[in-house]
């Protein structure tokens, strides 16, 4: 690989997880997988030596043009409040709002990488009552538009690259700076939210450990039981677009192996439910919410033949915190 | 150079650091004569909250930071806890002191390793011995111990997927335990995984046995200790602290405070207290007070959590952060590793404090030394996990009522305050660690513990990015995305 990649990343309003959790990849680490792929990291708040004056004389010199970047990754959401100005987040030792500098910047990069829901669609710091006016780079929510405009394209033809999910997966982040700097990632690439689909074209119920219970409709009644969590405990993995369970996290985790609802958090406007996260919203025991592409009438046709059909294993393991029945083993076939 | 002999210097985007921050400097003859600590981000959590049920605020406060996420997952779950009267099962609560002493023993080792040795690499030290050395273990992004950390840092919060479901922003931890009942085989690995990590910090950081370290008893011992010891990056910290004069610079307040950490069955392993004129006291939140005088936030009288408010307000007159300004008793606090280890009675890092206060050595010091005990601690709590016992109990919703939740993040005493009517919160205030050592002044004109700190540093005319200030500053180890929130 000859030509190397430069990347800038800066951090808006977010949390910094997205960049915590970047540096939890394995095998290879972070730092080998970048340098594997010949990306160089111009600047990043985390992880740069640059401070103060240095990093305001870097980060100047590219938006005055006197320094290409390949690849700006922007993580946290545009915060436009109060009435436009962006003052609710200055760049500290600056003048401007981190939203003048992101406008900036994103003129002069080749790729606009939003890392994060927040930086893709908003995410948490514009859920309800959004003080400070809080948005994506190109979503404000559902909706296209946000801090750059629904026309904005980078310098190399594409729209913001939406790297969703809060927080984004370490290797959902370095798979997709790694197809950039490869020239690998085209915008049919990009799902309808923009988001790359090598992970957003999967459903985080593919996979998932409790996919028996979800079989026979065999559900947890509470936190810690070991059954399907969609029916009472807001699991909405049959609806989220990721991979978390065919990719695990730390090693071999996901939410749903954890013990806890998937709340879809690589979907814009995932932050307000309009329902508590861990309760399943319901009509006449319908789960308002159905798994994605199944028509209603084949799901509860489905569910009640499935309940009625649920062996007494997965019955009595559904509702405990461990393993209380484990599988028989059939008889020697004569 | 204003006409007043003084010459005055912004200092951001300060990086290395959780967040945003610009330090404004006045200096006069050469040192710092006052310093102003300013938060540039509001995001407004606490206004999120109100309207929503209360259980729901697991899934918002840990999106309030990516580095301390457990933290404020396990102060929230405690004040749910004592909102709903509800009694974490035992072995929840050592699950929860696992996954959270595994999150705080990350933040030990990235603050070190990424955060803090990184400015002994800078050109202002290159005629010293020790500055290819530095620039080998610790060149941002490429340093040997940069990039080791790193690996064993991934490594250890492995422990995350195992219990946590990951990291950061886990749903895991819950009033009354965890949601995941780990089995015999979890127990081993996570077992397996404190012991490899135990090991990866006798190799690099300690340079010898970790039983040894923690034996050390004064500064005395640690010198016969320190000419004994193998090549780890400790040993290379305390050689560079002693040239550049570390213990020197950034001396802090002589009010220290605790709330306690990882309790199990009602003891902590690290006792909490307020430490004043050299007497312990028990930590109380009655004492707090949050000013806002100097914050972009709308004007009141100091008040208690429970009865604040977060309004901002970009015309504040005084205002020049985002800030406020906790104070206990009307004081303002350090807080952090040096305060847990010292009011916890840490014979080491006790007899640093004795010998010469809060200061950039003593601060890391302290870390260090915290970090050698969460090694042994990780494998302890793993061990003492009882698979065959329950993870969780159970409570119901509460109507209406009130409570304060605390524990100890990395950064030091974090608590949450809410209030509950009819079922929905009606007010949820947090103070974080940061909040407490990076405030700015408030109606008295007390600067906050930081901006004390940087008084009386030494700059050189021609610096620009002071490097005692970096040193000073990040020795706190802030998390401004908390500190605001």
């Amino acid at each position: 690989m000859s030509r190397r990649t430069s990347l800038v990343w800066l951090q808006s309003g977010g949390c910094g997880g997205c960049s915590m959790s970047m540096l939890t990849a394995q095998a290879p680490d972070l730092i080998s997988m970048l340098d594997t792929f010949g990306i160089d990291i111009v600047w990043h708040p985390t992880i740069s030596l640059e401070t103060g004056a240095e990093a305001r004389a870097l980060l100047s010199e590219i938006r005055d043009g006197g320094r290409e970047i390949d690849i700006l990754c922007v993580e946290g959401s545009v915060i436009r409040g109060p009435n436009g100005t962006g003052g609710f987040h200055r760049l500290a030792g600056t003048d401007e709002s981190m939203f003048e500098w992101i406008l900036a910047l994103s003129a002069r990069a080749r790729h606009v990488i939003a890392v994060g829901t927040c930086a893709a669609f908003g995410g948490i710091t514009a859920a309800a009552p959004n003080l400070t006016d809080a948005c994506g780079l190109q979503y404000d929510g559902r909706l296209r538009g946000g801090a750059l405009g629904a026309d904005f394209r980078a310098g190399g033809g594409l729209p913001v690259i939406n790297v969703a999910g809060c927080p984004t997966h370490p290797n959902w982040v370095t798979e997709t700076l790694a197809l950039v700097a490869m020239g690998a990632l085209a915008a049919a690439d990009l799902d309808q939210f923009a988001r790359p689909r090598f992970y957003a074209d999967r459903l985080v119920h593919q996979g998932c450990s409790r996919n028996e219970f979800y079989e026979y409709k065999a559900s947890a009644g509470k936190l810690s039981d070991l059954g399907c969590l969609m029916e009472h405990l807001g699991c909405i993995g049959t609806q989220a677009h990721a991979d978390c369970n065919t990719r695990a996290w730390n090693g071999e985790g996901s939410c749903t192996r954890g013990g806890y609802a998937c709340i879809n958090c690589t979907a814009p406007e995932f932050e307000d439910p309009g329902h508590a996260f861990l309760e399943t919203p319901n009509i006449a025991g319908i789960p308002v919410g159905l798994p994605t592409d199944m028509p209603k009438a084949w799901f509860v046709a489905l569910a009640s033949l499935s309940k009625a059909a649920t062996p007494a294993r997965v019955r009595r393991n559904a509702t405990a915190d461990r393993l209380v029945a484990p599988p028989s083993v059939p008889p020697r076939r004569r | 150079m204003s006409e007043d002999g003084k010459r005055r210097l912004i200092v951001g985007p300060f990086n290395r650091v959780e967040g945003d921050l610009e330090v404004r400097l006045t200096i006069a003859d050469g040192r710092v004569k006052r310093a102003e600590v300013v938060s540039t981000l509001f995001r407004g959590f606490e206004r999120m909250l109100v309207g929503r049920k209360p259980e729901d605020a697991l899934v918002f406060v840990p999106r309030i930071c990516g580095i301390c996420s457990v933290s404020q997952s396990v102060a929230a779950a405690r004040m749910l806890a004592a909102l709903g009267g509800i009694t974490p099962a035992p072995n929840g609560e050592r699950a929860i002191n696992l996954i959270h002493a595994a999150e705080n023993a990350a933040d030990h080792l990235t603050h070190f390793n990424l955060f803090f040795m990184a400015d002994f690499t800078r050109p202002a030290y290159e005629a010293r011995a020790w500055h290819g050395e530095a620039c080998r273990r610790f060149a941002a992004g490429g340093g040997t111990s940069v990039r080791r950390a790193i690996e064993a840092r991934a490594e250890l919060l492995n422990i995350m997927g195992l219990i946590a479901g990951h990291w950061p922003h886990t749903l895991a931890i819950q009033p009354g335990g965890v949601t995941k009942a780990p089995d015999g085989r979890d127990r081993v690995r996570l077992i397996a995984i404190a012991r490899a990590f135990r090991a990866y910090v006798e190799r690099a950081l300690i340079g010898g046995s970790l039983d040894e370290f923690l034996a050390l008893k004064d500064e005395a011992e640690l010198a016969d200790w320190r000419c004994a010891a193998g090549d780890g990056d400790l040993r290379f910290f305390l050689d560079i602290a002693d040239d550049v004069g570390l213990a020197g610079l950034g001396r802090g307040q002589d009010l220290l405070m605790s709330a306690g950490a990882y309790p199990q069955d009602g003891t902590p392993l690290f006792r909490g207290g307020v430490l004043w004129r050299g007497m312990v006291m028990d930590f109380d939140d009655s004492g707090i007070t949050e000013d806002v005088s100097h914050a972009y936030l709308t004007a009141a009288a100091p008040e208690h959590p429970f009865d604040g408010w977060t309004e901002p307000d970009m015309n504040s007159s005084a205002a020049y952060s985002f800030c406020k300004a906790p104070r206990l008793d009307g004081r303002p606090a350090e807080v952090g590793a040096l305060a847990r280890q010292v009011i916890g009675g840490q014979a080491l890092v006790r007899a640093a404090y004795n010998a010469e206060g809060a200061n950039v050595r003593s601060r890391v010091l302290a870390r260090l030394v915290e970090l050698a005990r969460l090694c042994v601690a990780l494998e302890q709590m793993a061990a003492a996990l009882d698979p065959a016992a329950a993870f969780i109990t159970h409570g119901a919703p509460v109507g209406t009522g009130r409570a304060f939740g605390a524990c100890e993040a990395a950064r030091g005493t974090l608590g949450h305050w809410i209030v509950v009517e009819k079922g929905v919160i009606r007010n949820y205030q947090l103070v974080a660690p940061t909040t407490w050592n990076f405030s700015p002044r408030d109606e008295t004109g007390q600067p906050g513990p930081l901006e004390r700190a940087l008084e009386g540093t030494p700059i050189a005319p021609d610096e620009a990015t002071p490097v005692a200030v970096q040193h000073i500053v990040r020795s706190y180890d802030p998390c401004m995305v908390c500190t605001v929130h």
